[in-house]
């Protein structure tokens, strides 16, 4: 095993690095302090025209070394071909520690690598750390987000995977002397069992872009039908926001599962997180309540919600937001 | 066609008590099904719907009492099912999880062409084992399963829903699939499936029954471990609660939201 941290450096579907990339980045150049400075490191699948516009961001986010591996096929993301390269390039850098981002790429990825190289995985951590002997403890939220268990490996590479918008990215500048490192892996004998036939990108004006969304407001079970969550709707094109919705309401198919907000759906971190029938159960609020200020509207003047705003108004939304918006 | 189903059955996260050591209070905690494992079974149930020929065998790891869930299962349109049980398997990671019941269908189930997951379980959610599982058959994984649009000439098509998109994707069988919840319209259970229910037999498997030892399963074949456990800390806020619209309005607009 040879020191380091690496990070797996996911590419979306507009050939953009993805942000989770300089989030983890950022927390391995943070770990690697405690480990005597031992290098952060990126693995990048990626076609080959493509691999010069990303230089200069794994520069800027504190990268020692960028392992490259280019094939035209990397375009579009399968994860048979892309478990097959990624295990191989894996395995040649031996690492101490990797780190995936938990999107769909990861949490579809990672399990394979890990489970190719007969290794642990601790999913969606909100907590990365170096013991004092040395090893990695990856701390996350278990039983809907009421227990937390830091877990620890035995075998190499200690693998963890975290979700976009739990850490945060550098804000200082971090430029290293990165060095880049062309690797070769061999796909001759790859016969693809997956082929993606379309691909229907879900429309930007109307997608509740979450992951950037200062304002986000969000129904539960209280929104109870499509009327309450057309409120919301017009509530967050008021304030410049976006709807989010619990686990129920996703259930109740109020809302698609793209916008659920909580353990089995997306982190946010939103400047105002407005939560509307919403009663605060654990499972949601691990996944908002990192938000800069929340304000709750519910019926329920015992919800736990309260226990977690700044600001509450006991009522119904029903009543309640269509009064805003004639303010 | 023939279709494994991992199912699981977890403790209801919704209703958890804690001890006044802050520990979970297991005794009476109720378990059920993951709740994805269901849209899981609906996948497959549409599949035996729509094809024929179609058999769906359920397959969990745990206790004895899971028992009742597979009958369950049963009696509203599983043909039948398998139980892993043994004191051995416990405390198994995703891994030690992945590479037991990937011994199991193995041994006992390896005719399959399809083996259908819930893309989480609702107590770890790790989304891990399925793409495990895949990884130890050797066998291609699609995750985040919104649909499944149809079976043929040993290709199953899918429908994905990702953060960026919807993928329709092609996959050549066998192969393992992973569930998101969909739009299903709850399956009710008929007489003949009850009657079936009770009378078909469960085989219970051990260690042993699937070549696995030891040192594969359980805690010890488990890669990781949890170090210790803590009570997640509840974020301490002050609520200022208001009475009125304008103000909420007002702490809207402190809190950088202008309604324009």
């Amino acid at each position: 095993m040879s020191k380091g941290i690496l990070v797996y450096s996911e590419i979306t579907s507009d050939d953009y690095l993805h942000t989770v990339v300089f989030e983890l980045a950022n927390k391995a150049v943070e770990l690697s302090k405690k480990m005597e400075d031992a290098p952060v490191m990126a693995l990048v699948l990626t076609k080959p025209d493509l691999i010069n516009e990303y230089k200069e961001a794994f520069q800027k986010s504190g990268f020692d070394k960028v392992f490259y591996v280019v094939d035209e096929r990397f375009g579009t993301y399968r994860t048979d071909l892309f478990a097959k390269a990624a295990v191989q390039a894996v395995k040649q850098i031996d690492p101490e520690i990797m780190l995936v981002g938990a999107t769909c790429q990861g949490r579809d990825l990672a399990p394979r690598i890990s489970t190719a190289l007969g290794t642990g995985l601790t999913a969606d951590c909100t907590g990365l750390d170096i013991l004092e002997n040395g090893k990695f403890a990856a701390t996350r939220p278990t039983f809907g987000g009421q227990l937390m268990a830091t877990i620890l490996c035995k075998k190499y590479p200690q693998m963890a995977s975290v979700r976009p918008k739990v850490f945060k990215p550098s804000e200082v500048d971090v430029t290293r002397d990165t060095v880049f490192i062309k690797m070769s892996v061999d796909l001759d004998d790859y016969v693809p069992q997956i082929e993606v036939l379309e691909f229907t990108k879900k429309l930007v004006c109307d997608l509740n872009d979450l992951d950037s969304a200062k304002i986000i407001v969000a129904g539960g079970k209280g929104m109870k039908n499509a009327e309450g969550f057309a409120l919301l709707k017009k509530l967050a094109d008021k304030l410049g926001g976006c709807v989010g919705a619990s686990r129920v309401a996703v259930e109740m198919g109020l809302a698609p599962q793209a916008v659920q907000i909580g353990q089995t759906g997306k982190t946010v971190s939103p400047k105002l997180y407005i939560a509307c029938g919403i009663s605060g159960a654990l499972q949601h609020t691990i996944g908002m309540n990192s938000a800069e200020k929340i304000i709750a509207i519910n019926t329920d003047k015992n919800a736990p919600i309260f226990d977690i705003c700044d600001y509450g108004i006991v009522g119904d939304a029903f009543e309640i937001i269509p009064k805003l918006l004639e303010l | 066609m023939k279709i494994v189903l991992c199912v699981k059955q977890v403790p209801d996260t919704s209703d958890i008590k804690w001890t006044e050591n802050n520990t979970i209070q297991r005794e009476g905690l109720e378990s059920i099904i993951n709740p994805y494992d269901v849209y899981a079974f609906e996948s497959a149930l549409r599949l035996k719907n729509k094809y024929k020929n179609v058999n769906i065998s359920a397959l969990t790891m745990g206790p004895k009492q899971a028992e009742g869930m597979l009958r369950k299962l049963i009696a509203i349109g599983v043909d039948d099912a398998v139980l892993l049980s043994d004191k051995k398997f416990a405390g198994a990671d995703t891994f030690a999880t992945a590479k037991t019941i990937a011994a199991a269908i193995k041994s006992k189930l390896s005719d399959f062409d399809l083996i259908v997951c819930g893309q989480f379980a609702i107590d770890g959610d790790t989304a891990q084992t399925g793409p495990s599982i895949a990884n130890f058959l050797d066998i291609p994984q699609v995750t985040y399963v919104k649909e499944v649009v149809g079976y043929e000439d040993g290709y199953l098509t899918v429908i994905r829903e990702l953060d960026s998109g919807f993928e329709k994707v092609r996959v050549k069988l066998p192969a393992l699939i992973c569930v998101l919840q969909g739009e299903f319209e709850p399956v009710r259970a008929r007489i003949n499936g009850i009657i079936h229910s009770q009378q078909v037999e469960i085989p219970v498997y051990g260690i042993d029954d699937i070549g696995l030892s030891v040192e594969d399963a359980g805690l010890k074949g488990s890669p990781t471990y949890v170090n210790k456990a803590y009570r997640a800390p509840q974020k301490e806020t002050e609520c200022v609660f208001v009475e009125s619209c304008e103000e909420l309005a007002e702490c809207i607009k402190k809190c950088g939201g202008i309604c324009e």
